[in-house]
């Protein structure tokens, strides 16, 4: 459902069915509306059974990467002989991106029974949610929910504990959310050895986004041929989708829709377009992470991990952030540049400089003091941060400005030209 | 000349954090991890929640209380951007600038900010003492264009007309 609107007749909704009923969020109001339902089918199933429901059902990671998520459980040890763990990744971050905060404002129960039917399934006792240190009120919200889920007895041997982080990006990084967990900086780990080898305190892991974790309990009650069906295009890209829509629509808010969806109704119809006398002028469809697309590339558009691919982009988390024409493509780059300086671990070197000198390079070409060989050494630059690192927010960085500079060149030709940005020239 | 070093008149002497209510909820986290190091975070925050920001001292005190080096719970204040090292205004602003919702007008709404609580300069405090008013990358609302924290309370769609209602709601 488009909260905080109503929902739209296309959406299809699964996972945000009760955004906005303030009784969903007690464990009564939950039980009501048949929760727990699925994990009490969970608990009677062998480990291994309900992983392969869920590799049936094509479930791919919410997060970004889009990996199946029965695989990525398959991954853990079957013997068990050293203590198993599940990091729930509630640590959303990315630009663009407000879903999993809306999940567990309104369905703080979906998000923990989703969580012990995984900590089930590969045979961990102890899951830990990690939680942004900035989003304060879905913290209390899930404290207030797992309270109330613990007296009621519901996870049996599963403990589940919120783990509130405290303002860095980086820690949405899987190996960086362990280190954080484990009372360290957030530094990214070199991969391998991988999480369900070695992972938080050095034992085997498995990390799933919110998102991921919330539809397990719908694929375990309607079962995996039902979740296949939701899809409109690619048979690779299954089930529903949450979009976070931001930036210049008339509705901004989350739409649920089916895989494959085209991304102009998502804008155009549901989200009620542009506001009005503007047009579309670029979409960045999966955070702030992924190359953007101008408006011909956004209009053709399918909303599914191959469709986004197809046009040059990625799906990846579903923040859809929308510029209309009013927008200075430079100047919102070099704020995107800038997000990621001031997000950078500093482990690695491509990163730590790159994207300093990708905001300062930005900046002086916005002041009007923009050299014309600047957009050779953007890209330069850019080529020396992709694929260099240990993790992927220095390609992270580079993705809006290579496909910026590919995209919108005359408008960084301008600032070379003489334009001077009025914040940065003063 | 003396040589001896006397506290300054007015400067309250140390008081430990982890003593009573506090040290129990420290007791009480222990528990759900299999190394004291990993409830550094947790430990962090109920400084924080207490004292209002994490000193030189409080970092020793949690070093002590954790069994590690202050160097090392330094070196984890330093990285993350919510624990704060100075003290801050009686309220703290974190205003979100990226982005999505830059276009919305984000940019406005800190001037305005900065204007209406008298603190003039983005992380200074105001002459009352009352405000401290920082710049964030992305408090993952953006939908909600723009949104800013005081405090712990989390407050969606700010524009720069509504900031002064705002501020006269926070004493």
């Amino acid at each position: 459902m488009g909260y905080p609107h109503k929902p739209h007749p296309q959406e299809t909704v699964v996972l945000s069915k009760h955004f906005g009923e303030v009784e969903a969020r007690s464990y009564k109001g939950w039980v009501k509306r048949g929760g727990y339902e699925a994990l009490k089918q969970a608990l009677t199933m062998e480990p291994a059974k309900i992983t392969d429901v869920v590799k049936e059902s094509g479930l791919r990671g919410r997060g970004g990467a889009g990996f199946p998520t029965g695989l990525k459980w398959s991954f853990m040890p079957k013997e068990k002989k050293k203590p198993h763990y599940l990091c729930v990744n509630a640590d959303e971050s990315e630009p663009g991106t407000f879903k999993d905060r809306e999940i567990m404002r309104w369905t703080p129960h979906a998000l923990l029974e989703g969580t012990a039917i995984a900590a089930h399934a590969i045979q961990a006792e102890v899951a830990y949610v990690y939680i942004r240190g900035e989003f304060t009120e879905p913290c209390a919200i899930m404290e207030q929910a797992l309270g109330e889920a613990n007296a009621a007895g519901v996870f049996g041997k599963i403990k589940i504990y919120l783990h509130r982080g405290a303002g860095a990006y980086i820690c949405g990084e899987e190996t960086a959310l362990m280190n954080s967990i484990e009372g360290k900086r957030g530094n990214p780990r070199i991969k391998p050895p991988f999480p369900a080898a070695f992972g938080v305190f050095g034992m085997p892991t498995t990390i799933n986004n919110v998102e991921t974790l919330v539809a397990v309990p719908h694929i375990l009650r309607n079962g995996a041929a039902w979740y296949k069906g939701l899809s409109l295009s690619s048979p690779k890209s299954t089930g529903t989708k949450l979009f976070s829509v931001c930036g210049h629509v008339q509705r901004p808010g989350n739409y649920e829709v089916t895989m494959g969806f085209p991304l102009k109704d998502l804008l155009y119809e549901l989200c009620g377009g542009m506001p009005s006398g503007r047009t579309l002028k670029a979409c960045i469809p999966g955070g702030s992470s992924v190359p953007i697309l101008n408006r011909e590339e956004t209009e053709r558009c399918l909303l599914d991990y191959e469709g986004v691919v197809e046009q040059g982009s990625m799906l990846g988390s579903g923040g859809v952030i929308v510029f209309d024409d009013s927008v200075d493509m430079v100047y919102q780059i070099m704020r995107l540049a800038r997000f990621y300086a001031h997000e950078s671990c500093a482990q690695c070197t491509q990163c730590r400089e790159g994207t300093a000198w990708t905001t300062r390079i930005l900046e002086r070409m916005l002041a009007g003091q923009g050299k014309p060989a600047d957009l050779d050494l953007l890209l330069d630059l850019s080529e020396n941060m992709t694929g260099k690192t240990i993790c992927v927010l220095s390609d992270s960085c580079a993705a809006p400005v290579v496909s910026g500079i590919k995209k919108f060149r005359n408008e960084f030709e301008a600032y070379l030209a003489g334009k001077k940005h009025p914040v940065l020239a003063a | 000349m003396s040589v001896t070093a006397h506290p300054a008149p007015g400067i309250e002497e140390y008081q430990p954090v982890f003593t009573g209510k506090t040290l129990d909820q420290l007791n009480g986290i222990l528990p759900r991890y299999p190394t004291k190091q990993a409830a550094l975070l947790p430990a962090l925050w109920l400084v924080q929640q207490a004292r209002g920001w994490i000193s030189d001292r409080n970092m020793t005190e949690v070093a002590e209380v954790l069994g590690l080096t202050p160097a090392y719970v330094k070196g984890v204040v330093t990285f993350y951007t919510m624990y704060h090292q100075h003290p801050v205004g009686k309220h703290f602003v974190q205003v979100c600038t990226t982005s999505p919702c830059n276009v919305c007008g984000a940019e406005a709404v800190v001037r305005a900010l900065l204007d209406a609580t008298g603190a003039g300069e983005l992380g200074a405090t105001s002459p009352d003492g009352k405000w401290t008013v920082i710049e964030v990358e992305c408090l993952g609302a953006c939908g909600f264009a723009t949104p800013l924290l005081i405090d712990d309370d989390f407050i969606e769609s700010v524009t720069p007309e509504k900031v002064a209602a705002l501020v006269k709601r926070y004493k």
